[in-house]
């Protein structure tokens, strides 16, 4: 049965012939692979190595490479050098270069651990109904009139990730334009989440590299070009990896373009209180949105704004034209998170329901994420005079101009290649950066494998 | 500003969906007010006041993670190194050779659905002319997932609604007349909904004709250790095929044994021939959860792997389950005490006594079951299937009552 969708990297040769061919040596009498199973004759008496001696119907499948981002830190694990420094993924470091885990979280998990009434039943498919509802008032504003008029449909779903693939699933079984537009560039697994969706993934331009900035003018030339109807993949804030954001004059400009086209916006919140120190502020861009009476599709990711990485907690939210609408959006987004995960996971939804529903371990919440927001804002500011101290050549004012966890250096390949191999820098391939991964001990060291790099490579 | 006009809705032709068959059940009892009410519908179990249970040692481990204060970082794609040794090992035996040689690609899934479709997914991509074979009938889900994963499946006969046993020869018959290199969907133990298993001798034949014909083995194991109350005589078939060298798939499930439903913690393993080979499988495994969900969550993972990474806490829980188990074979037995005591038909109602986990097929007809949800306020799958688990010994009389009544006066 041929797939229709499209599906990168499967092999090149026909799978048919290639199963057949496989199965064909299982039956070759004279093969000397073929195993005591496979003689009739013999009693089934089975040695435990038998199959070690036996083809594998896997035989043609090749080894898959490592992921590009999660694979920096494999590499970076692998190094031994005392001096290393991870800057691939983008998980928070404090200044003494550990994983944290908020106060407020460890408070929150407390409560929840200790209370003797608590169950581990099935929660329901759209997942806990308490964070769904907590989880939309945060993006979306408490007094939006999306959710004041029952608009919004929401599921809890697997972090970032998986609010994306329900979303792109979705879309692929019930939007009549198969399209979606992204920016380039944009996070690695962006692609391949909406191919396997279904969906056919083309880019709008977003980043110019003279300036290291936001290429508007390409941005809207692009989608102007799109057909009527496409959906767009949107970052709400502190895009990934470029850290370059729109203005809000220019995110209106954005909208406005959209909305002329019925573009249908995909938004992809992972970074909301994470990228200003504010939450309502990282939300301005969606907030826009919502207000014209549009619909959008909302993904959001709890990873790093409340430090839930590894729990998995994340929400996909779909702004509807009407409660009604809303109502059969939900039913329907139920059939595709059934049959993939039957319903999420507990712990860490009930974590983040614990902390926004308390208005103290909200606002506690507040503050630890300003203070990791900060920390990061000031990182950059270090960086900056690092190299200006160095009389690094270049202009390196990107570094505090861009918003969030990543900077887009700007370093080639070659040089990312260099400072791995010279300085034991580990990064993406593309130049980014994550600062979280930075503090006053290690800065300089950076500093210093950015000058050697930029001066001995071009 | 002003708003740009737009249109109401692009999702005006997105039809209501029907409830889940299963979960469904649940949300209509809650709904139901009548006293006498049971929930008979959802494989959760229950303890004989017919409350939801977290197992001692599960909270024992919470607090030792509590106290351990780890972090919450990603975990890689494959999910907790601890967890996945763990689970292969009581799985297959911790000396099992496939272990040993490192022939096993585990990764940690979203529970058994999660595992069922990692590897659907993999199937299709990687086995894309190949049919799955799934039992007549089998878990609601196991047709959406295939589905979804547009992974093509057909039906071998199992249930024979004649003897409310198993259609043994239309089982083998439908198995050999498969194209070969079809992979056959198993349940290791405790059929879902059927709660009829094969014999080990049946089992054997099972063996048989996949290995004839070449088919992969795809077992489905949601009840390890309790459905007998024992960890390793539930994956006796398992390990039968695995014993005979074969390739095998299987997908894991700690939702009911450790009572970690809401976790979603499972595993997805693959025997493979070679350790090069299972290398490759678990690097492309690993490509396609990474669209899907990039990691799985930690906290179901941790618990498992203290659970049984301590030896103390390892053996409370093969006692807990032990009890689990144990209560569900009581209310079997007084189930089936009751309707022999009450039905003076002289219909025969061993059947349920044979048949084993958590669920029973009653024999009931969809008829039949609205009738013993509707007059009886008894809630359960219409396709005759109760779950044990919901039932209390106190409640035993009264099913039967509902059961004997539907049976005899409703068609």
């Amino acid at each position: 049965m041929a797939p229709s969708h499209v599906q990168p990297g499967a092999p090149q040769e026909p799978s048919a012939d290639r199963r057949l061919s496989t199965l064909v040596r299982h039956l070759l009498p004279s093969s000397p692979r073929r195993t005591a199973a496979e003689d009739s004759s013999a009693t089934l008496e089975s040695s435990p190595t038998m199959a070690s001696q036996g083809c594998s119907v896997f035989a043609g499948l090749a080894q898959a490479p490592e992921d590009p981002i999660l694979g920096v830190t494999v590499a970076f694990n692998k190094d031994p050098s005392p001096n290393k420094v991870n800057l691939g993924v983008g998980a928070y470091r404090t200044e003494e270069g550990k994983p944290l885990v908020l106060n407020v979280v460890r408070r929150a998990e407390q409560m929840l651990v200790n209370d003797p009434t608590r169950y581990k039943e099935y929660l329901p498919i759209t997942g806990l109904a308490d964070f769904n509802k907590l989880s939309a008032k945060l993006i979306f504003g408490a007094d939006s009139p999306a959710i004041q008029e029952n608009r919004v449909a929401t599921v809890q779903c697997l972090s970032g990730t998986g609010s994306l693939r329900v979303g792109g699933e979705f879309l692929g079984r019930h939007y009549h334009e198969r399209t979606i537009y992204i920016p380039q560039p944009t996070w690695g697994n962006h692609v391949k989440v909406f191919a396997l969706s279904g969906l056919t993934v083309k880019t709008y331009r977003y980043y110019d590299p003279a300036t290291r900035g936001l290429d508007l003018k390409g941005f809207l030339e692009d989608l102007s070009s799109a057909p009527t109807g496409a959906i767009v993949l949107l970052h709400a804030c502190a895009h990934n990896p470029t850290g370059v954001d729109p203005t809000i004059d220019e995110w209106e400009q954005i909208r406005q373009l959209m909305r002329s086209k019925s573009m249908l916006p995909f938004f992809d919140s992972a970074y909301q209180g994470f990228a200003s120190g504010n939450l309502d502020k990282d939300a301005q861009s969606v907030r826009m949105f919502v207000a014209d009476g549009g619909e959008l599709l909302m993904a959001q990711s709890y990873a790093k704004n409340m430090g839930l990485y590894g729990e998995r907690v994340g929400a996909l939210s779909i702004v509807c034209g009407s409660a009604d609408v809303a109502g059969r959006v939900e039913s329907q987004l139920k059939l595709v998170t059934r049959p993939m995960i039957s319903s999420p996971p507990l712990h860490g939804a009930s974590i983040v329901a614990t902390i926004l529903k308390d208005s103290e371990m909200y606002h506690e919440w507040t503050v630890e994420l300003k203070a990791m927001a900060d920390r990061i804002i000031s990182m950059r500011q270090q960086l900056f005079d690092a190299l200006k101290a160095r009389g690094t050549p270049g202009d390196w004012s990107h570094i505090i101009k861009q918003i969030g966890m990543f900077t887009f250096t700007g370093l080639t390949s070659e040089q990312v290649a260099f400072m791995r191999q010279e300085y034991h820098i580990y990064m993406t391939s593309d130049g980014r950066i994550s600062m979280a991964g930075l503090n006053a001990k290690n800065v300089n060291q950076l500093a210093d494998a950015i000058h050697a790099a930029v001066t001995q490579l071009k | 500003m002003m708003a740009l006009a737009v249109d109401v809705t692009r999702f005006e032709g997105v039809p209501m969906a029907p409830p889940d068959p299963i979960l469904g059940v649940s949300e209509a009892f809650k709904a139901d007010t009548n006293d006498l009410k049971l929930n008979l519908g959802v494989g959760a179990y229950r303890t004989e006041e017919l409350q939801p249970y977290v197992l001692n040692v599960v909270k024992k481990a919470e607090k030792l993670m509590l106290e351990k204060g780890e972090n919450k970082e990603y975990l890689p794609i494959e999910g907790l190194a601890a967890f996945n040794k763990a689970t292969a090992e009581l799985l297959f035996g911790a000396d099992n050779p496939v272990i040993k040689d490192g022939r096993v690609a585990t990764l940690q899934s979203l529970s058994g659905t999660g595992s069922l479709r990692l590897a659907a997914a993999f199937i299709q991509r990687y086995f894309p002319e190949a049919k799955v074979l799934i039992s007549s009938p089998t878990w609601g889900n196991h047709k959406n997932i295939f589905n979804d994963a547009r992974v093509p499946w057909s039906e071998y006969r199992y249930y024979d609604p004649k003897t409310v046993g198993l259609d043994f020869e239309g089982m083998i018959a439908d198995i050999e007349a498969a194209p070969e290199g079809s992979f056959v969907l198993l349940h290791g133990c405790a059929h879902n909904p059927t709660g009829i298993d094969p014999t080990p001798e049946q089992w054997e034949k099972i063996a048989d004709v996949i290995q004839e014909k070449k088919h992969m083995p795809f077992f489905d194991v949601a009840y390890q250790g309790f459905a007998s109350g024992s960890l390793d005589e539930d994956a006796f078939s398992v390990r039968l095929f695995v014993k005979r060298g074969l390739e095998v798939f299987v997908a894991q499930s700690y939702s009911k044994n450790l009572g970690l439903y809401a976790e979603r913690i499972g595993a997805i393993n693959v025997v493979c021939s070679a350790p090069e080979v299972a290398d490759r499988v678990k690097s492309q495994l690993k490509r396609l959860a990474r669209p899907m969900y990039s990691n799985p969550p930690i906290h179901g993972a941790r618990i498992v792997a203290n659970v049984v990474g301590d030896p103390t806490m390892f053996g409370e829980w093969k006692q807990e389950m032990e009890e689990m188990a144990g209560r569900i074979k009581n209310v079997r037995q007084k189930l089936y005490d009751s309707l022999s005591a009450k039905d003076k038909s002289g219909k025969d109602w061993s059947y349920i006594l044979r048949q084993i986990g958590m669920f029973s097929y009653t024999g009931l007809n969809k008829t039949q079951s609205d009738n013993m949800t509707d007059k009886w306020h008894v809630y359960m799958t219409k396709d005759g299937r109760i779950s044990l688990a919901g039932l209390s010994l106190a409640k035993c009389d009264y099913l039967a009552d509902a059961i004997i009544d539907s049976f005899h006066n409703v068609n």
